[in-house]
C-alpha cells in the first residue's frame, strides 16, 4: 500500500484549499454583520499565551480573552451560556472572547452535564470567577497609575481611570494582575443585573460556525496519527458472556489488525464481556464483525420479555406494594365513601436514548498512561470507572471532553469509555471505538418501563378527595429501582390531598437502566397528569380550573421539603392557559386542547397542546403553548428557547412513536426503521414559548419542559376523540372515532 | 486502476487497496479526513450522511464509493468553506443547532432543496427534509432557517450553489 491515505489526504486538502481535517477544534472563522457575529477559535490554534486569572480566564497580551468551557456540551448550550456569565462580570466584549475546551481537571469543581444542574451550580461561581479577574485587573491598573482602585472602572476589556480618562487594555494589565493576590471570591462586587450587557442577550452557539462548515468537533470526529478503528461485540442478551470466538478467521479479513476477547465484569453499566476487532478503518471493522462467530453464554436472562415483565408487574399490582413512599389519611375509607371513583392502569415501555452520534471513544495508551477523547456527559465518572475496572491510577487517565452529538442522559454512563480504554491497553496505537447504530440501540441503558394502577375519588360537589396509586417498576437488583425507575412520596397531588397513598414494588430484570432526559419525571408526569384529567372528567370540571383549584389549596402554606411552590406553578398554568386561548370558542369534534403541568429539576412548566385526530385516527399536533418559570435571569434566551422547543419535540417523539420491545432477553429494534424518531412533517406546526422571569435564582432548562408535553397531548386527544391514551407509545393506540 | 473521486472540486486519488464497495461516507471520513459528513445509521434512514452527488442529495452511508466515482461530490466542507452559503448564514443567524450532529445533513438537504425551489413553502420544506432526523428537535428552527436562507439568496448578495 504505497499510496497512503495521509498522502492522498494532504494532496486533497492542498487541491481543494480546505482545512476540514485535523485533530481537534482547529477552526477559525469570522462571521460579521449580524447579531450572531462571533469569532470562534479553538485551543489548537496558536495564540499568545498571556496569563491566567483563575481557572476560567486567560487573557492574551493583545487583549483577546479566553474563557474555559468546563462542562460537556450536549446541545444544551453551555459552551456558550457559561462563558457568557464569566464575560459579563469580567466586563469584556463578547466579540473578544474565545471559548476554550478544557480536559477533566481538578481545577474545576464539577464537570458533569446532567440533572439540569449546570446553570444553578455555576451561575454564582462563574459570576465570581469573572468578577475576581476584573477586580485584579482594576487593581493592576490602579497600581500602574498610582491611583486608588476606587477611582478606576472596568469597561469593554479595559480599565479606565475615571478622573483623568486614562485607559489601559486588559492585555496590557494581565501580566501584573496575575502576580497580585487573588481576593476571596465572596468579597468581589458583582454587577447589578440591570447593567448586564451579555447575560440576557440572544447569542448564537459558539460552535455554530464550525458546525455549519463541517469542522471536526464531535467524539467520532477525532483523528490521531496512526489511528486504528475498533468495534466491540457484546452478547445480544444483557449480561451474557463469551464462551468462544473464531478470532483467527476474523484476523485474516482485509484491514483487520487484531481481534481479542475481553473478559469484562458483571456490571451491566460497566465493561461487559465481548470481542474487540481492531482494523485500519471503521468500515473494515464493521465488515469484519459481520463475519465474526461467537458462542455466547446468554446467562439467566435469555427468556426476559417486555410482555412477561408486564405480566409480572400486573401480578405485583394485585398485592400491596413492597414500599410505601407516602401514606396520608385513609384512602380506603375516603374512596369507599366517595360519590364517584375512577380506576385506571397506565403503562409505558422501556426506551433507549438513540443519540444521533452513536457511542464512541478514542483512547491511546502509552508509557503506562491513558489519554481519552470522549463524548461524555460525565468525564469524572468515566475516569473513575476506568481506574477501578482496569487498575490504573486516576492521575494516569487524562480525559479530553469533545462536543457531544446528543446526551439525553445516555452519556452519563461510561461503558463506551471503559471499553475504549480496555481495547487501547491491548493495542500499541491510538484506537477509536465506534459503536454501530445497532450496537447503540441494543446496548443502551434504557429508560425503565413501568405499570401504574391508580384509584381516585371525587365527592358529590366534584371535589377531589383521594388518590391511591400503586406502581410496579424495575431494577437490576431486588428491591432497588433502576436509574430513574423510582417514585417518591412527593409525587403530585401529594401535599394537596389529605388522603393520599403511593406504593411501589420493584421487580428484578436484566435490562440495563439509565437516566433518560427528565428521569422519572418524563413518565410520571404523563401518568399523574393524565389520571388527574380523568378525575376532572369524573367531577364534571374543566381540566384547567380543576388543576388551578387544587393548586390554590395546598395543605401547608409553605412548600414542603421535596414539594414545589404552588404559586409559581399557578403562574405558569394560568399563563399557558391564557396564551393558548383555553376559554376561546369550543373546538369541533376531532380537535381538542389538553393541559398539563409538572415540576422537575427545580423548574415549573405548564403546557397546552392542540391536536387534530382524523376519524381514521391520524394524529396531528397543531400547536403547543409552553410556559415556564426557571427563575431569572435567562442567561441566553436563544439557547433557552431552543431547549424548550427541543423538549417539546423530543417529548412528543418519545410519547408518540418510541418504544423498545424486549424479546428473548434482548432489545428488538436495531435501527431507525424499528425505533423511529419523529420526523419534520410530524413536528408541531407552532410551538410558543414564554419564560416568566420571577425573582428566583436561575435554574436549568435541559429537562423540565419535557415532562408535561406527553400528558398535555394525551389529554388533548381525549378532548378531541373521547379516547384515553393509557399506554405508550400513542402510535400503538387506536385513536379512530366516528 | 485505482479509483479517484471528485470531491468539492478537487480530484482525490484513492488507495489502490480500497474496497470499491466501501460506502462513500467512510471514504470521506476515514480516508479523506472529511469528517463533517456524519454516520448515524448506516442504512440511509437518518440523513446525517447527506452529501450532494451532481447537486442531488444522496445518503453517502449506503452509496458504494465505486458508484460515486465520476460524479461531482459536494460535502458540507465544500458547500462554502467560509460559511457564506445562505443556508449556513441562516443557520448561524437563527442559532438552529442544538447538539449539531445532524446539521451537516440537514444543511445539505436544505441547500439541495433551495437549489431547485428558491422559495419553498412549508409543505415543500417538510417533504424535502423528511429524510433527515434531528434527535434534539430543531425542526422548527430548520423550517425558519430554510425560509431565511431563501430570503438571503433572494437578496441577490449570495448565490445558491
Amino acid at each position: 500500500m504505497k499510496t497512503s491515505s495521509s498522502l492522498g489526504r494532504r494532496r486533497f486538502l492542498k487541491l481543494s484549499g480546505l482545512a476540514g481535517a485535523g485533530l481537534v477544534l482547529g477552526s477559525y472563522l469570522r462571521f460579521t454583520g449580524d447579531a450572531f457575529a462571533i469569532e470562534v477559535r479553538g485551543a489548537a490554534e496558536a495564540a499568545p499565551a498571556g496569563a491566567r486569572l483563575g481557572a476560567f480566564v486567560r487573557i492574551a497580551p493583545d487583549g483577546r480573552v479566553f474563557i474555559a468551557a468546563h462542562v460537556p456540551e450536549i446541545g444544551q448550550g453551555v459552551r456558550t451560556s457559561l462563558p457568557m456569565i464569566v464575560a459579563e462580570e469580567l466586563e469584556v466584549d463578547w466579540r473578544s472572547v474565545t471559548v476554550e475546551p478544557v480536559p477533566l481537571d481538578r481545577a474545576f469543581s464539577r464537570q458533569s452535564a446532567g440533572g439540569s444542574n449546570t446553570t444553578p451550580a455555576n451561575f454564582l461561581p462563574l459570576r465570581r470567577a469573572g468578577a475576581t479577574a476584573r477586580v485584579m485587573l482594576v487593581e493592576a491598573a490602579a497600581r500602574t497609575w498610582g491611583v486608588p482602585a476606587a477611582e478606576c472602572r472596568a469597561e469593554s476589556g479595559a480599565v479606565v481611570h475615571t478622573p483623568t480618562d486614562r485607559r489601559l487594555g486588559y492585555g496590557e494589565l494581565v501580566a501584573l494582575a496575575a502576580t497580585l493576590p487573588t481576593p476571596p471570591a465572596e468579597s468581589v462586587p458583582l454587577k447589578d443585573p440591570r447593567d448586564y450587557k451579555i447575560i440576557g442577550r440572544r447569542i448564537g452557539g459558539v460552535d455554530n460556525p464550525s458546525i455549519v462548515t463541517g469542522r471536526p468537533l464531535f467524539g467520532i470526529d477525532q483523528t490521531l496519527p496512526g489511528l486504528l478503528h475498533a468495534v466491540y461485540v457484546k452478547c445480544p442478551v444483557f449480561g451474557g458472556k463469551v464462551v468462544s470466538a473464531d478470532l483467527d478467521a476474523v484476523k485474516k479479513l482485509p484491514g483487520v489488525v487484531d481481534a481479542f476477547v475481553i473478559e469484562g465484569t458483571r456490571n451491566l453499566n460497566g465493561l461487559m464481556p465481548g470481542v474487540a476487532i481492531v482494523a485500519k478503518s471503521t468500515w473494515a471493522a464493521f465488515q469484519a464483525r459481520r463475519s465474526l462467530t461467537v458462542t455466547w453464554d446468554e446467562g439467566p436472562r435469555a427468556n426476559d420479555s417486555w410482555d412477561g415483565l408486564v405480566r409480572e408487574a400486573r401480578e405485583a399490582l394485585g398485592r400491596p406494594g413492597q414500599q410505601t413512599p407516602r401514606n396520608e389519611g385513609d384512602v380506603t375509607v375516603a374512596i369507599a365513601g366517595a360519590a364517584k371513583t375512577v380506576e385506571a392502569e397506565y403503562v409505558y415501555p422501556f426506551l433507549g436514548h438513540t443519540n444521533l452520534e452513536p457511542q464512541n471513544c478514542t483512547a491511546h495508551f502509552r508509557d503506562g498512561a491513558l489519554e481519552l477523547w470522549a463524548p461524555t456527559q460525565n468525564p469524572g465518572g468515566g475516569q473513575r470507572m476506568i481506574a477501578e475496572t482496569l487498575g490504573l491510577a486516576p492521575e494516569k487517565i487524562r480525559v479530553n471532553i469533545t462536543r457531544i452529538g446528543g446526551g439525553f442522559g445516555r452519556r452519563l454512563e461510561s461503558d463506551f469509555m471503559v471499553e475504549a480504554a480496555a481495547i487501547a491497553m491491548k493495542v500499541a496505537a491510538p484506537v477509536k471505538l465506534a459503536w454501530t447504530r445497532e450496537d447503540d440501540m441494543r446496548h443502551d441503558h434504557y429508560r425503565p418501563g413501568g405499570v401504574h394502577r391508580l384509584r381516585g375519588a371525587v365527592g358529590q360537589d366534584g371535589a377531589l378527595l383521594a388518590w391511591d396509586a400503586r406502581f410496579a417498576t424495575f431494577g437490576n437488583v431486588s428491591g432497588r429501582p433502576g436509574s430513574g425507575a423510582g417514585i417518591s412520596g412527593n409525587e403530585f397531588p401529594a401535599h394537596f390531598l389529605r388522603d393520599y397513598r403511593q406504593e411501589m414494588s420493584v421487580l428484578e430484570c436484566g435490562i440495563p437502566m439509565g437516566y433518560w432526559r427528565a428521569p422519572g419525571s418524563s413518565t410520571l408526569a404523563w401518568v399523574t397528569q393524565c389520571f388527574f384529567d380523568e378525575l376532572a372528567q369524573a367531577a364534571g370540571a374543566d381540566p384547567y380550573r380543576y388543576r388551578l383549584k387544587l393548586l390554590e389549596n395546598p395543605l401547608q402554606p409553605k412548600p414542603p421539603r421535596g414539594g414545589f411552590d404552588p404559586g409559581r406553578m399557578r403562574g405558569v398554568l394560568v399563563d399557558a392557559a391564557e396564551r393558548a386561548g383555553w376559554d376561546g370558542p369550543a373546538l369541533p369534534r376531532g380537535r381538542g386542547r389538553g393541559i398539563a403541568f409538572y415540576f422537575s429539576h427545580r423548574g415549573y412548566f405548564a403546557i397546552v397542546a392542540e391536536v387534530t385526530v382524523s376519524p381514521a385516527g391520524a394524529l396531528t399536533v397543531d400547536r403547543v403553548v409552553a410556559s415556564g418559570d426557571v427563575g431569572s435571569p435567562i442567561v441566553n434566551p436563544s439557547g433557552a428557547d431552543n431547549q424548550v422547543v427541543g423538549s417539546v419535540v423530543d417529548g412528543l417523539s418519545a410519547a408518540w412513536v418510541q418504544s423498545d420491545d424486549v424479546k428473548d432477553g434482548r432489545v428488538v429494534a436495531g435501527n431507525f426503521d424499528a425505533h423511529p424518531i419523529l420526523r419534520m412533517p410530524a413536528a408541531p406546526k407552532v410551538v410558543e414559548v414564554r419564560l416568566i422571569q420571577t425573582d428566583n435564582p436561575p435554574t436549568g432548562l435541559g429537562e423540565p419542559a419535557l415532562p408535561p408535553l406527553a400528558p398535555a397531548v394525551c389529554n388533548a386527544i381525549f378532548a378531541a376523540t373521547g379516547k384515553r391514551v393509557r399506554s405508550l407509545p400513542i402510535a400503538s393506540v387506536d385513536l379512530s372515532w366516528s | 486502476m485505482p479509483l479517484a473521486l471528485n470531491v468539492n472540486g478537487a480530484v482525490c486519488p484513492l488507495p489502490e487497496d480500497l474496497d470499491p464497495s466501501t460506502p462513500l461516507l467512510w471514504v470521506l471520513r476515514d480516508t479523506l479526513g472529511l469528517v463533517g459528513t456524519k454516520y448515524g445509521c448506516g442504512q440511509g434512514l437518518c440523513g446525517a450522511c447527506t452529501v450532494h452527488l451532481n447537486g442531488q442529495p444522496m445518503r453517502s452511508c449506503v452509496l458504494p464509493v465505486a458508484a460515486a466515482a465520476g460524479s461531482r461530490i459536494t460535502t458540507i466542507e465544500g458547500l462554502d468553506p467560509a460559511g457564506a452559503h445562505p443556508v449556513q448564514k441562516a443557520w448561524c443567524e437563527l442559532d438552529v443547532p442544538q447538539c449539531g450532529y445532524c446539521q451537516a445533513g440537514q444543511i445539505m438537504s436544505a441547500a439541495a432543496l433551495l437549489a431547485k425551489n428558491a422559495a419553498p413553502d412549508d409543505a415543500a420544506i417538510d417533504a424535502a427534509m423528511a429524510g433527515n432526523l434531528c434527535r434534539c428537535g430543531t425542526y422548527l428552527r430548520i423550517r425558519e432557517g430554510i425560509k431565511r436562507a431563501s430570503a438571503l439568496a433572494a437578496g441577490g448578495k449570495e448565490a445558491v450553489s
